[in-house]
């Protein structure tokens, strides 16, 4: 194998699939990143058996062949490299070392034998569908701060998407909630997904979804089975195994009978929340949110740095009432809001609250209060 | 004027020269013994004096605790190697110089801390108002509202005393006042196995004759800058106005005018709370499979639970200790979304941990515990989920 590539286009590509790599793996060759050069250039190839990521750059091939080398040592040296750089790649076989050179420099990577990288077998798929990218990074955005970390739940540590219905209409959803709160949102069911089945896909598919994203204006091809999902972007394909368990009826947490309505300024909320919680202790976030006709009042304690009050115009006209939020959960929901005005449902200070965008009905939130 | 024999703690007529019940000359006069309640409790050559404890062939030797042929210096001397010059702190090579018989023994921290922890619970006994400053110091609070027995609390102390020696089998000396300053000062005039009381009234006289680095905070540096100033002695600071001395010295002027008189503080924190709780279990014999291995949690989860529970706190992070066959120990991790006292979630949580362990290794120890504590009231927060249930 022998090839010749920009070093920024190589950079971006192995920034992709190197990500993918695990830091620490138990199985060698699961750190590597299995390139193959062709006439169309070349395709890297990473893979921690769970998820795995196959991108194509352009490349000039002077012999099409193909090895492994240490992913994260091979994108530490390109990183390295100055701007502008061509940088060659080449791999004989005689000695088991990737040669990289660019410029003054050339280094010797180890290599393992590529027959040994592990492929992910694609099975079928039945379901395929092309969503806006903007569209996925919306459901994405507004839900992937909920996803739990808990393991003993593991079904909670990704995010749900499936087919439902909204009013009438069918939609596209995700949903990813903690237990502590609960973020829905949801796009037009694109044409092919109807019936597809219900998937939860890992956080670390989501987090490196979400980075592609940003990189494309395009349309992303999703193609689904009750195991995998498969991502196609313009040049770069991730394929993920899904996580194995069933989502929590999800619907009959969300309330529906909360009749205390409070609306406010999302951003003077955000940001008066954010200075209040200064003084919340830095372990439970604690803010006390007190409303009370047309005034909504902010305020937190701690024994050890004090108290904290702010008052906020709102629009309110039910019973007063006081409510604890962990304003980290309160903020990353207020930070998903994209119009002028929030809108909070409360029931009382022991009950679920929701939450919603007043200039976008596509999304809610659910948050538990606190005790305070 | 109040008398106390330290032998056997009976109240004596201050005036006689033995204990006319156990026949022995220890005891403790003071005016006002009574009244002083702050306690400074040091350990004699504490490192040594285990050492010597547990081999007695080394009782009459001259002892250095420390790592021999190193570039460091002793951790401790005992009061005979003491004789020749040899002192803690000093470079190995300078008080084997001073003290070439010495016999010197590396330290056995793991030891040490047992035994400072048998001697804290017998402090613990009198008081739980204990700050402990290393393994072999601490102070005490015995005032009325700390104290628990109905007795003088120099009454207590020599009973400390008398059962570390008997039950432990090293000494300490003790140090009596009103304060911490003057009762650290007090447990260091009289060593070994002494019993000083400092009433702060006589303090400033008995201060006066001192050097000041004496006083607690003044290092090498600071007695530098008050020899400058002419003030060799605690009583050449007494002559100083405060004011002269805060305006050289800014906060420590103040501590040192204060001290010069024999005043401090009194406040003793005690024991900061623990930063974690566990339980663990080592098996009668390794075990490997998953299940075996698990079974050993929910009884460990519960006792861990029932600590969170007598403590009145909870757990923000499940922490599972694993020893393998061949004594390596692993710990693994993992922060729970919310704090919780209760022992399924807590065993739940290192059942999680141990699967990913749990390959066919064989482990001799499992242990359970949970850091990041939370108050009670952040315990097991409302969950969505938990209505559904």
């Amino acid at each position: 194998m022998k090839l010749t590539i920009e070093r920024t286009a190589l950079l971006k590509s192995l920034g992709h699939v190197q990500s993918v790599v695990e830091r620490r793996n138990t199985i060698p060759i699961l750190s590597n990143v299995r390139m193959e050069a062709t006439d169309r250039g070349v395709s890297l190839n990473a893979t921690d058996m769970d998820l795995e990521i196959v991108e194509s750059v352009a490349a000039q091939t002077a012999v099409p062949g193909s090895t492994t080398a240490p992913a994260h040592t091979l994108y530490d040296i390109v990183r390295k490299l100055p701007d502008g750089s061509q940088v060659e790649l080449a791999y004989d076989g005689g000695d088991g070392q990737l040669v990289l050179k660019a410029g003054r420099s050339r280094f010797s990577l180890a290599c393992l034998p590529v027959e040994d990288f592990p492929a992910m077998s694609a099975g079928a798929f039945s379901h395929t569908f092309s969503l806006a990218a903007a569209e996925l990074r919306g459901l994405i955005d507004r839900t992937r701060f909920a996803i739990s970390t808990e393991e003993t739940r593991y079904y909670l540590n990704g995010i749900f998407l499936h087919a439902a219905d909204s009013d009438g209409l069918p939609v596209l959803r995700a949903v990813a909630t903690d237990g502590h709160r609960l973020a829905r949102a949801e796009v037009p069911l694109p044409e092919g997904a109807k019936d597809m089945p219900g998937i939860i896909i890992p956080r670390k598919t989501v987090a490196e979804l979400r980075k592609l994203i940003d990189e494309t204006g395009m349309d992303v091809t999703l193609a689904l089975s009750d195991q995998k999902a498969r991502f196609d972007f313009d040049d770069t394909r991730l394929t993920s195994k899904l996580i194995d368990g069933t989502f929590p009826d999800y619907e009959r947490v969300i309330p529906t009978e909360n009749d205390k309505v409070l609306e406010v300024d999302c951003k003077l909320f955000a940001q008066a929340v954010d200075r209040v919680s200064a003084i919340s202790t830095e372990k439970s976030r604690a803010i006390k949110v007190t409303v009370d006709s047309g005034s909504l009042t902010l305020s937190a304690s701690s024994p050890d740095a004090g108290s904290a009050v702010e008052e906020i115009e709102a629009s309110y006209d039910s019973t007063a009432m006081d409510i604890g939020f962990n304003s980290r959960y309160l903020l990353d929901i207020l930070g998903q809001v994209e119009g002028d005005a929030v809108r909070l449902t409360l029931a009382d200070a022991a009950s679920p609250t929701v939450v919603r965008d007043v200039a976008d009905a596509s999304a809610v939130y659910v948050l538990m209060p606190m005790r305070v | 004027m109040k008398a106390l024999c330290r032998d056997c703690l009976l109240d004596l007529d201050p005036q006689v020269p033995h204990c006319p019940r156990c026949g022995s000359a220890r005891m403790v006069r003071h005016t006002r013994l009574d009244r002083m309640d702050i306690a400074h409790i040091d350990c004699d050559a504490f490192y040594a004096s285990v050492e010597k404890r547990d081999n007695p062939a080394l009782r009459d030797k001259p002892l250095i605790v420390g790592h021999p042929g190193g570039r460091g210096v002793a951790t401790t001397a005992c009061y005979i190697a003491r004789r020749s010059g040899a002192r803690s702190a000093m470079p190995m090579f300078k008080c084997l110089e001073l003290c070439p018989d010495a016999v010197v023994i590396p330290p056995d921290m793991a030891k040490y801390k047992r035994v400072s922890a048998q001697v804290r619970a017998i402090i613990l006994e009198a008081t739980e108002r204990l700050e402990p400053l290393s393994l072999d110091e601490a102070y005490l609070d015995l005032s009325p509202e700390e104290h628990r027995f109905d007795r003088p609390p120099a009454a207590s102390l020599a009973e400390i005393a008398r059962r570390v020696e008997s039950e432990v089998g090293i000494s300490v000396s003790i140090g009596l006042s009103a304060n911490r300053f003057l009762a650290k000062l007090a447990s260091d005039m009289d060593k070994p196995r002494g019993f000083t009381v400092i009433d702060p009234e006589e303090a400033p006289a008995l201060l006066a004759p001192l050097p000041v680095g004496r006083i607690h905070g003044v290092g090498k540096v600071t007695e530098g800058k008050l020899e400058a100033m002419g003030l060799r002695l605690i009583g050449d600071l007494q002559r100083q106005s405060p004011d002269a001395l805060i305006a050289r010295f800014g906060k420590l002027g103040r501590t040192l005018h204060a001290h010069a008189w024999g005043q401090g503080g009194r406040t003793i924190t005690p024991d900061r709370d623990p930063k974690s709780l566990s339980a663990e279990t080592t098996f009668s014999q390794d075990l490997h499979r998953l299940g075996d291995l698990a079974s050993h949690l929910p009884p460990l989860a519960a006792r861990v639970a029932g600590a969170l529970e007598r403590r009145g706190v909870s757990g923000g992070t499940v922490v599972l200790k694993l020893k393998t066959a061949d004594f390596r120990i692993l710990t693994r991790q993992v922060r729970l979304t919310g704090p919780t006292i209760r022992g399924d979630v807590i065993s739940r949580a290192a059942q999680c941990l141990l699967e990913r362990e749990a390959d066919g290794r064989r482990f001799r120890l499992i242990g359970i515990g949970v850091a990041d504590l939370h108050g009670m009231a952040e315990a097991d927060p409302p969950d969505l989920f938990s209505r559904l249930m």
